[in-house]
């Protein structure tokens, strides 16, 4: 069997277990099978690679050991964040990933021009080299900085970043970067080309930052799926620059994903992408708040442990607040207390919650609530006015009833958890200013609901002593 | 000449690259260590398209609990980037810039496989049902 046959063959065996990966993620009770099966293909994948180029008489292996070592140096830390990081982890790795396709796109044109052969830049692979730097630099700024403003980095600016004429300068330089592509692709051998790929990866690291510069926080898992499959798709760029099938399925398992997650969660928010990308967000009016919060009704937990002790069913709806406050292992002693009291608890789980896919979840679980008890949107939902008592933890627009009511409202037409059905409803808030997205929430006025002001964390923790003692 | 490429408009290269035209010796060694060969392009626009079909299916079954590990999980797949990393960075011949281009790629694409693997699978140990829940 010659040595590029055995490379093909390791490549089939790891994208076959890289789909079975995926498929073992349907299920809680399998997953952990499909971390395995993506290490095995990935350690396939690697091998392949190294047989392919042992037989073709490759240099530098002791540097390459030694950029093995240091990325597991660096990724082994980065492993051991708090789930509350997990977002900015996230962002930070599809900043890496963006990073190393561009940086092989830019070392391939490199090589390929220098070497002056036009059949090496022929107009596929330019176009594939192009748009593979382009997504990738793209992906590397852009995640960078969404990774900054979800870790608030002090110079970061966390409120979207808005200026006139932003989306014609952002679409215009967009179009400058297409258009050297063109040129290239039509004259990749040209002496101005390598500083036109240049320029390209210039313009590439720039638009990068000018698309995240007006995101908000609350748009940030719509993104971070964005991001998702941009790299993923800059990978399957370089698997056709490369001819290498692996890299395009692998890379096309990835993007797919990133375009799922980007659909759900744009559902979640009823918004299109283009909305998500070039219509700032929070940018609404908060008109009347002053006015608006004398109306609100506080409670002590006192009295709200009470009520939450004689209730049938709460259901707690928790959002990015509760994440910030690290607030989950308290919840998982509120959830503790009720149970033993024979209250049924359940979570409702909005799509968008939190800063990224399925964040809740993650934070719920560690905190060793069973995922059974979490439940999404649109199943509770239908139980929402069977609940007594709804206890809101540091979510906003997900419980917004003005984005079912109110055609003027910018979330109107959002789903949304419809905790205003609950007999009850507590709400738990840092502060009277209204959410991230800076939009006055009707739910807090109702005669029904009453305000628990503080941090989560403290005011969750008192409910849970409350019912303990 | 070398900038007039092109210019006259002959597809000539880039067909003899569709239509698998005779391997080029100084082509295969613009190809780098590795031995790809020349790209079949309709080939890798098929396997595109099923691997995508696949992607989206595969994804659209994944519980909703698990968007987050399965996030990072995709994330650690992507890093499959390491693949061309190696071969730009094993490249014998190649510029020193060339090299320290893809080293620096397969240190990125490493810390990805890392993190990406481990923290997925530490996630993933969370998840755990009620006690005594029938499924």
């Amino acid at each position: 069997m010659s040595a590029d046959t055995l490379v093909q063959l390791l490549y089939l065996v790891a994208t076959g277990l890289f789909i079975m990966s995926l498929r073992w993620m349907s299920d809680p009770e399998s997953a952990r099978k499909g971390v395995f099966s993506g290490v095995a293909a990935m350690t396939l994948a690697v091998a392949g690679t190294l047989v392919g180029v042992l037989s073709t008489g490759g240099t530098h292996y002791l540097w390459i050991l030694g950029a093995f070592v240091a990325g597991a140096a660096v990724g082994y830390p980065l492993a051991q964040v708090p789930l509350t990081a997990v977002p900015q982890r996230t962002a930070l790795s599809h900043a890496f990933g963006g990073l190393a396709a561009g940086l092989v796109g830019t070392a391939k044109f490199l090589l390929y021009y220098g070497q002056g052969h036009p059949e090496a830049l022929a107009a596929p692979i330019v176009v594939a080299l192009v748009l593979e730097v382009l997504l990738g630099f793209l992906t590397f700024t852009g995640s960078l900085l969404a990774a900054g403003k979800l870790q608030e980095i002090a110079w970061v600016p966390q409120r979207p970043v808005t200026y006139p004429l932003q989306n014609v300068i952002n679409l215009g330089l967009f179009a400058l970067a297409l258009a050297l592509g063109v040129a290239l692709v039509l004259n990749p051998l040209a002496g101005w080309a390598p500083a036109a790929f240049l320029l390209v990866v210039v313009l590439s690291l720039a638009f990068g930052v000018l698309l995240i510069l007006p995101i908000g926080g609350a748009d940030m898992p719509t993104v971070i799926s964005i991001l998702n499959a941009y790299a993923g798709l800059s990978a399957v760029a370089m698997g056709f620059v490369l001819n290498n099938k692996l890299l395009i399925t692998a890379g096309a398992l990835d993007g797919s994903s990133g375009l799922i997650l980007s659909i759900i969660m744009c559902k979640a928010m009823n918004r299109s992408f283009s909305n998500v990308l070039f219509g700032a967000f929070g940018q609404a009016p908060a008109a009347g708040t002053v006015q608006a919060a004398s109306a609100y009704k506080a409670d002590t937990p006192e009295s709200a442990a009470q009520l939450m002790a004689q209730a049938g069913l709460v259901v707690i709806v928790p959002g990015y607040g509760m994440a910030v406050a690290q607030a989950q292992h308290r919840v998982r002693e509120l959830y503790d207390q009720l149970k033993k009291r024979g209250v049924t608890v359940k979570f409702a789980i909005h799509p968008v919650a939190g800063r990224m896919p399925g964040h809740m979840n993650v934070l719920l679980a560690e905190a060793e609530i069973p995922y059974d008890d979490l439940v999404e949107m649109d199943e509770i939902n239908g139980d929402m006015a069977q609940a007594d008592v709804a206890l809101v933890i540091g979510a906003n627009d997900v419980v917004n009833p003005a984005a079912r009511s109110d055609k003027s409202s910018p979330i109107y037409g959002m789903p949304i958890i419809d905790a205003d059905k609950a007999r009850t409803v507590y709400a738990i808030k840092r502060s009277k200013n209204p959410g991230f997205a800076g939009i006055e929430n009707g739910l807090y006025y109702l005669d029904k609901t009453f305000m628990l002001f503080g941090d989560a964390k403290a005011v969750v923790g008192d409910l849970a002593r409350q019912l303990a003692g | 000449m070398r900038a007039n490429h092109g210019m006259d408009g002959t597809p000539g290269p880039a067909l003899a690259l569709l239509l698998g035209g005779p391997d080029d010796p100084g082509r295969s060694q613009g190809r780098g260590a590795g031995g790809h060969g020349t790209l079949d392009l309709m080939g890798a626009l098929f396997v595109f398209m099923l691997a995508t079909f696949i992607g989206l299916m595969a994804i659209q079954r994944v519980s909703r609990l698990l968007h987050t590990p399965l996030m990072s999980l995709t994330n650690a797949i992507s890093a499959i980037a390491v693949v061309g990393a190696l071969i730009v960075a094993a490249g014998p011949d190649a510029p020193v810039y060339v090299t320290a281009l893809g080293l620096v790629a397969i240190f990125c694409s490493t810390t990805n496989i890392v993190s990406g693997f481990l923290i997925t699978d530490r996630m993933l140990k969370m998840f755990k049902k009620r006690p005594g829940a029938v499924k």
